[in-house]
């Protein structure tokens, strides 16, 4: 059987994409079916609830617990201000009179005659969910969220830091194997998303911060790089939450590795498009890879919805993912069902890569990857 | 319970990324494993469906074995020739496994009693809450909004004891309203297992808002640990609640001839039995891609811990994260340019399913292997303690030897048996790298027999033994365990090239050597075959027997061997490059490790 199943990242001119975008916690749905929404739009919205404070009564006032509710000035579920008395003593001699106020605005939460504890909640706080990517609204899940349909061009990234953001599409480096300086980006690249050829330092990453690029599209980076814009050593590749100032999605990997020539040219293709991307990564269970979507101004083409995949077979393009030739770009030459020796002495599945100048070379499929279109 | 009779049984265990089946069959009067197949989990998008990905994996084994099992989405039974089987059952840690929080009155008492009780539950502790934790009230209650567990376990108080330090932490949790991981909108599902004079106030407090159950108290006394009313409670929460959110959950339930259980819990089950059956102190490891568990069962008492961010592929960077490099470095027989072994990981976190294609690469592997093993023990043996807090009774003898409540039950010298599990360990292309592993992250020390399973098939064991033990112990005993040989450690230091230990071997094979100080040989002794040990330490070296005593016993061969180990504990490796390079070269030709070490 000359063929197997090797999930790759998709690169394709053509597909529909479909977004779940759903609340954390219920809320409302502020789009209905059919409507057409921007990345920006809000689709959904809830009420966060505030946060909550603590005040140990008993210990302010020198109480026993089981008195506590005797010494409030406010209730349960009464509004309070910042700074109002919400208990006090009532000493012989006025002198000695103990308030306790309120650290912020909101709601008595509870009064415990148990811990002499009372819990005040701030007001809640709206979270509006926006639609993240052009399109239309496809199905609303009630309370939760909906699902946004667009037909768009689509690629993945293997690995990114930072969350949404939108911008217009701009190709920076002068091809795929190009190293970006830090010349190369400038205050006209404010809002852009720069597309880059094989790595970019430090420096370059912090021009583009400087310049508010919204994202970079990199071939690779050095992992020393990854620790200072974090500030630590990432331990495990769930991201998407970081604050850095942009978005930054690498394609192949880490290191200064030339940007596969097809994510290359159809970003490059799409030059001064707007588009929506994300650095979020999970690489657990229910992977996340970054992306860049790039609505069409036309309905989806042959590429099919997105997660539709098949498997590996002879003639496709694949990637090799690992040292010794790691990075190197070839094509499936054939697919050797039986297990075969490699140089550590196991035995494993491996398949034949033809590279550009013709030579070829035996490698385990589990070191390969599809170029997905 | 009486086994249920049974001669064709189909286990299975949903992974995060893989289902692996089973078959096990009655070949004569001997259980057998004898087919395996797997498919990839279909708990997610595009699929979301479980079944789906335990229905492949099952027809995988149906095309092996010839039998027919399925028909349609369903399985056969009873079995009937060479069609259906007599039982299904399943693990399962899809979709991440069970995630608890827990919360206990005091930290190092009733917290702990909390983690212990989640972890051998088979669940990964997310935080662990406790009234004198070092976080103020608001800290806490942010600390459960953020976290979206599966499930919550409140303890607290002894019998009797406190009730407004465990109605304190209900409070804390009602007032941050946790929400469940999967099923937006239903009840988080929380036990409370603490003082059962706080349980009305506690129903009070968390009753309306959470689904909650009260069961007997896990620490009813300072004494007295009482782990298993709770542990049933995560299960059958486990069962019916958490799971029925998960996609498909519902018809694999429907499915299987007895509860599904967590992944982990399963393994525990029969290293526990493994424990009881042989009379011995065991520890149990498996290494996986995102998380290292350990097991251990010593004075009969078992323990599990999850190192949640301790494997080889996901968390492969927080191996070297939490290590250092250095300590990584310690382990490899070459130089490497720190930038380049860096990216190498990070590519290795990014892209996990890739394996080693040089030697180079494996052995750089197999180093961080080490490193994870190391600190997953380390962690395991911070909570595999006895119980805090106890009053002792206390000779003149007890107060010079300054013991305390609380020391970790895990003694080297007393453990008798390693099983290894997880890819690096199982499948190392030769065994010995396996056994070497082993003896270098977790430091034997005297003897010490060493074993890997085979096709990581302890889960589906696990819940076969819930049903019929003796299917399940014969099919671990013939096909699981894969004896690796035995580890003689000495323990004790001197200067290289000292008088060490005079070993004498007889039965199996004929040995009569003294090995100095600061040597790794390995001895051929076949799977099944036995030998009688004379081993007479020199002085300040202990084999068991203590210090400068002799010991004679009986050791058990392996697809390794015997592996004598006079490097001496605490094992210490030169810090200087050339040092290390040289002596990591010379034991890896001593043992004939890797193919190849031509530099």
């Amino acid at each position: 059987m000359a063929h197997a199943y090797t999930p790759g990242l998709r690169v394709t001119e053509s597909a529909v994409i479909r977004k779940r975008r759903i609340l954390p916690i219920q809320g409302t749905v502020m789009v209905k079916v059919g409507q057409k929404v921007t990345a920006n739009d809000v689709v959904a919205r809830a009420e966060i609830p505030g946060k909550v404070h603590t005040v140990n009564i008993v210990n302010k006032l020198s109480i026993e617990a089981r008195e506590t509710s005797r010494f409030m000035k406010k209730k349960a579920s009464e509004v309070v201000k910042k700074d109002e008395v919400i208990a006090e003593n009532n000493p012989i001699i006025k002198w000695f009179k103990t308030q306790v106020t309120s650290p912020v605005d909101g709601t008595i939460e509870s009064v415990s005659d148990v811990t002499g504890q009372v819990l005040l909640r701030e007001p809640p706080k709206p979270l509006n969910l926006l639609a993240y990517i052009e399109g239309t609204v496809v199905e609303v899940i009630d309370r939760e969220g909906v699902v946004i349909e667009c037909p768009a061009a689509f690629t993945q990234g293997i690995f990114g830091i930072g969350g949404e953001t939108s911008g217009i599409i701009e190709p920076v480096a002068k091809g795929p194997d190009a190293e970006l300086t830090p010349a190369d980006v400038t205050p006209a690249h404010a809002g852009k998303i720069l597309i880059g050829g094989r790595h970019a330092s430090m420096a370059v990453i912090r021009r583009a911060i400087e310049v508010k690029a919204s994202a970079i599209v990199i071939g690779g980076i050095h992992d020393k790089d990854l620790r200072e814009i974090l500030g630590k050593d990432l331990g495990v590749a769930i991201t998407g939450t970081e604050n850095i100032g942009l978005t930054l999605i690498i394609t192949e990997g880490f290191g200064s590795i030339p940007m596969a020539r097809k994510t290359f040219d159809l970003l490059v293709g799409k030059k001064g498009r707007k588009a929506s991307c994300s650095g979020a990564t999970q690489i657990r269970a229910g992977v996340i890879r970054p992306e860049i979507v790039i609505p069409a101004d036309h309905a989806g083409g042959p590429g099919g919805p997105e997660g539709e995949r098949t498997g590996m077979k002879p003639g496709d393009p694949v990637r090799i993912i690992r040292e010794p030739m790691f990075g190197r770009l070839g094509a499936v030459k054939s697919l050797p069902p039986d297990l075969t020796a490699i140089p550590t002495e196991s035995h494993v599945r491996v398949l034949v890569v033809t590279f550009p100048d013709g030579t070829d070379a035996v490698i385990p499929r589990a070191n390969v990857e599809t170029i997905e279109g | 319970m009486a086994d249920r009779p049974v001669n064709v049984v189909i286990a299975t265990d949903c992974g995060s990324t893989t289902t692996k089946a089973i078959l096990i069959e009655k070949v004569g009067d001997v259980y057998r494993q004898t087919f395996r197949g797997e498919a990839p989990t279909t708990v997610e998008a595009p699929f979301e469906d479980v079944t789906k990905g335990v229905l492949n994996s099952i027809q995988e084994i149906e095309e092996l074995s010839g039998r027919k099992i399925l028909d349609g989405e369903k399985i056969i039974t009873p079995a009937d020739g060479n069609v259906g089987v007599d039982i299904y059952v399943s693990t399962s840690s899809a979709g991440g496994g069970l995630q608890m929080m827990v919360a206990g009155a005091v930290a190092a008492m009733t917290g702990e009693s909390a983690q212990r009780c989640a972890l051998g539950g088979g669940a990964i502790v997310m935080d662990v809450l406790a009234s004198n934790d070092g976080r103020a009230g608001h800290e806490k209650i942010e600390r459960i909004r953020q976290l979206r567990p599966d499930m919550m376990l409140l303890s607290g108080g002894t019998d009797g004891g406190t009730i407004s330090h465990v109605v304190e932490m209900a409070e804390y949790i009602s007032a941050a309203d946790p929400k469940p991981r999967l099923g937006i909108g239903y009840k988080l599902p929380i036990i409370f297992a603490g003082n059962k004079d706080a349980a009305p106030r506690v129903q009070e407090i968390l009753g309306e808002k959470m689904s909650l159950e009260v069961t007997d108290n896990i620490r009813p006394t300072l004494e007295r640990e009482n782990l298993m009313p709770a542990r049933h409670r995560i299960h059958d929460l486990f069962l019916h609640h958490v799971m029925q959110q998960a996609p498909g959950y519902k018809k694999l339930i429907a499915m299987c001839g007895a509860p599904i259980i967590p992944t982990p819990a399963a393994v525990g089950d029969i290293i526990e039995r493994v424990a009881k059956k042989e009379q011995i102190n065991v520890l149990g490891v498996d290494i996986g891609g995102a998380t290292t568990d350990v097991f251990s069962v010593f004075q009969k008492i078992f323990n599990r811990t999850v190192s949640a961010n301790l494997g080889m592929s996901y968390s492969i960077s927080n191996v070297l994260a939490e290590a250092g490099l250095d300590n990584i470095m310690r382990w490899v027989p070459f130089d490497i340019d720190e930038q380049d072994l860096r990216n190498r990981i990070k590519n290795k976190m990014i892209r996990p399913t890739t394996i080693p294609f040089t030697v180079d690469e494996l052995m750089i592997e197999q180093a961080i292997a080490r490193e994870a093993l190391r600190l997953a023990l380390a962690q395991h043996k911070m909570l595999a303690v006895g119980l805090k807090g106890v009053q002792q009774e206390r000779s003149i003898s007890d107060a010079f030897a300054q013991t305390a409540s609380g020391q970790t039950l895990i003694n080297m010298m007393d453990l008798h048996l390693v099983i290894g599990s997880g890819g690096i360990l199982s499948h190392a292309p030769r065994r010995v790298q396996s056994m070497v592993m082993m003896t270098d992250s977790y430091q034997l020390e005297g003897i010490t027999r060493l074993a890997v399973d085979s096709i990581f098939m302890m889960p589906h064991l696990g819940v076969l033994a819930t049903v019929n033990e003796r299917a399940a112990t014969e099919a671990f005993e013939h096909d699981c365990m894969v004896y690796l040989g035995t580890c003689i450690s000495p323990v004790g230091l001197a200067k290289e090239g000292e008088k060490c230990v005079d070993l004498k071997m007889s039965g199996g094979l004929n040995v009569n050597e003294s090995i100095p100080f600061g040597e790794l040989k390995l001895y051929k002794l076949d799977v099944g075959k036995t030998a009688k040990l004379e081993a007479t330490p020199a002085r300040g070296f202990d084999v068991g027997a203590g210090k400068g005593k002799p010991l004679t016993t009986t050791i058990h061969g392996g697809v390794g061997g015997i592996l004598v180990d006079t490097r001496g504990r605490p094992l210490q490796l030169p810090t200087d490059k050339k040092q290390r390079v040289a002596v990591l070269t010379k034991w890896a030709k001593a043992l004939d490790l890797y193919p190849e070490l031509k530099r």
